[in-house]
């Protein structure tokens, strides 16, 4: 029968089925600061070691200053998490690129730019965002803490197999438009939990298009919309981003490698469960209004005004902490606060669109803007490249990296009451700080609002 | 993880659809190395105000609701993996969840750690809100998880649940997975040897 690239993984990931379940094997487990220390003291509370100590790669991001990172965290809280993170790395022999290394980031950042990141593996983190690493054509997703000791214990998780969605993007994107707007658009018409229960596979010619940035922007947000992940098949473009990064494979092992990955494609008439078909061309740069990722519209549309009846107590509820009307625009809304960063967002292609932009430009006097690089890597390269330089001639200055405004667990927070446009992935309520008001967009919509300090029609600016 | 059999008890409605896990449980209580504590801050920007004093409107700051079942909008738990949105919910002594749908890493986080979601249809959850918030918050329920089976004495009704067999097994034993899966090593080493690509 037809295999779906999805099948093609999971089947080879299967230790032994158990009903409904399946012991799963996992090739990959990424820790970070957050939800690893009470794993490690689970683990050692039961008495257990490390199965495969070699399989794990650490690194701190979620909670790390984005400033002087040379100096000890100030934060009593946050140093301290820090600080376990690299005593357990240390005690159980684990590869840790902590803060002040050369390779440190946002694990969902350095996992695909060291090469860590494979092809046909199976990767998992206790973080929704692991998704991202599907667009490599791995079957990546976010675990919880208990799970993450599971994986410690036994390098394998109990995990019933997910259903099967494709979606497809044919066509070219507009000018303007790239791959967080295609995501964007895709939430909006599945909802937050339009895709809860499935894996999908994201496929078609605009799919295609999309440079591994964009890929993994895509993939990214499929927790979004509720799904286990996000993935992609791996092609030419995929091949050609490992080659030569740290952790791929070198020489015959190449070779061998990607003649195996060039298997894991869905075969013709491969089953999904559910099958969604969008025209790029009917994509425009997106925003969204509300207080979930599903509340996405064309920047130039009217907030909706009329919603089902379930739904209205949330969406009521939704636009009163925004501030917002049913059926007004977003544009000419002013703004305060831009924050371009996070796992969704963070890549040095993100970087050279806002710098493109800014170029000769100035930021709108009353905007702060924060823009927090993905990764030592993206950081240096954005140097190398002369982005810094460009940013501080616009008014902008680039940080140091980090998940920071996205999640707010640092210093980084945007105040109750004021807007910020952010490139992340979550406009909940509070999450850049309490009482905080997101709108989530693209890196170049992110820009434009911040030369012009409110939110501007880009396609009427592009035309 | 404590056993989980049969539970009589009230509930408490919070009938608001895609509740993320930024708001059981917000970001920056996320800096504890330790499982406790997390339940003084559920729903903490929901709960209180800036200064701490709490938000009268806020289902949880009203006398009238209690119980150890929250009844909450359909997809439930949605948003970051955090198990800390388990471990607060049932820190703050809820033994259930109910809702038409949940999350899938919620779902698991909150199997993983004595917390049942219990998903109904979503009439069942419309009726379910009426029942408490204009009939009676002192409707109780009964959750029998052996039977899968959950009573409303008020309506003489009872609706089957669905769970995994094994995830019922465990929660009614207070087992988990890690004892399960360390006892699976045998077969693992042996899937790591013939596994026709390793990493």
């Amino acid at each position: 029968m037809a295999k779906s690239l999805f099948d093609k993984i999971w089947d080879a990931h299967v230790v032994r089925s158990m009903g409904g379940l399946d012991v799963f094997y996992i090739d990959k487990h990424l820790i970070h600061e957050v939800t690893s220390p009470q794993a490690f003291d689970e683990l050692e509370a039961r008495n257990l070691s490390l199965f495969r100590k070699e399989q794990i790669v650490a690194t701190a991001d979620h909670n790390v200053p984005t400033k002087n990172q040379h100096l000890p965290i100030e934060e009593p809280l946050s140093r301290m998490q820090v600080d376990k993170l690299t005593d357990n790395c240390r005690k159980w022999n684990i590869e840790l690129f902590g803060l002040g290394h050369e390779n440190q980031g946002i694990v969902h950042v350095i996992g695909p730019e060291l090469g860590i990141t494979q092809p046909g593996m199976t990767i998992v983190c206790g973080d929704s965002h692991t998704s991202t690493h599907g667009a490599f054509g791995a079957i990546a997703f976010g675990i919880g803490t208990s799970q993450v000791t599971q994986v410690m214990a036994s390098q394998c998780l109990l995990l019933s197999r997910p259903k099967r969605m494709r979606i497809t993007v044919d066509g070219e994107l507009k000018k303007g438009v790239g791959a967080k707007d295609l995501i964007l658009y895709i939430i909006s018409k599945l909802g937050t939990g339009g895709a809860t229960g499935y894996f999908v596979e994201y496929a078609g010619s605009a799919v295609r298009s999309l440079s591994m940035e964009g890929r993994m922007t895509v993939c990214n947000m499929s927790i979004e919309m509720g799904a286990r992940g996000g993935m992609i098949a791996p092609d030419e473009t995929t091949f050609e981003y490992i080659k030569g990064r740290p952790f791929a494979p070198k020489g015959e092992r190449w070779e061998q490698a990607v003649a195996y990955w060039k298997t894991l494609y869905s075969e013709e008439g491969a089953p999904f469960e559910q099958e969604l078909h969008y025209d790029a061309r009917d994509i425009n740069p997106m925003i969204t209004y509300g207080t979930n990722p599903g509340m996405g519209i064309a920047i130039n549309q009217p907030i909706p005004s009329q919603v089902s009846a379930s739904e209205a107590v949330s969406f009521d509820k939704s636009l009163k902490y925004m501030g917002f009307n049913p059926g007004e625009t977003l544009v000419g809304k002013p703004i305060n606060y831009v924050f371009i960063g996070s796992c969704t967002n963070s890549r040095i292609e993100d970087l050279r669109t806002v710098a493109e932009f800014v170029k000769g430009k100035q930021k709108a006097p009353h905007v702060e803007a924060i823009i927090v690089p993905g990764s030592k890597q993206v950081e240096k390269q954005a140097r190398e490249e002369g982005i810094d330089r460009i940013l501080a001639e616009a008014g902008f200055e680039l940080r140091e990296p980090g998940c920071s405004a996205c999640l707010a667990m640092n210093e980084d927070k945007i105040p109750a009451g004021a807007y910020c446009v952010s490139t992340s992935n979550r406009n909940f309520e509070g999450r850049q700080g309490p009482g905080s008001r997101t709108l989530l967009a693209s890196p170049l919509v992110a820009a434009v609002t911040a030369v012009e300090g409110k939110i501007v029609d880009i396609t009427q600016y592009f035309n | 993880m404590e056993k989980f059999e049969v539970l009589r008890t009230t509930a408490v409605p919070l009938p608001i659809e895609n509740i993320d896990t930024d708001q059981i449980i917000p970001a920056r209580f996320l800096k504890a190395t330790s499982r406790e504590g997390f339940g003084e801050n559920l729903f903490r920007d929901w709960r209180y105000n800036g200064d701490g004093t709490p938000k009268q409107d806020f289902v949880m700051n009203n006398p009238r609701y209690g119980g150890s079942i929250l009844v909450a909008g359909k997809n439930f738990g949605c948003g970051s993996s955090r198990e800390h949105a388990a471990w607060a919910i049932y820190d703050a002594g809820f033994k259930v969840v109910i809702s038409s749908y949940f999350a899938d890493i919620f779902r698991g986080n909150a199997l993983n750690n004595g917390l049942l979601p219990l998903q109904v249809t979503d009439e069942m959850l419309q009726r379910l809100f009426v029942q408490i918030m204009e009939k009676g918050p002192n409707t109780e329920f009964v959750v029998d998880l052996p039977k899968q089976e959950f009573y409303v004495p008020a309506w003489n009704e009872s609706v089957s649940f669905e769970i995994d067999s094994y995830k019922k097994e465990c929660l009614i034993n207070g087992y988990d997975d890690i004892d399960f899966l360390v006892n699976q090593k045998e077969a693992i080493e042996a899937y790591e040897k013939k596994k026709a690509w390793v990493y």
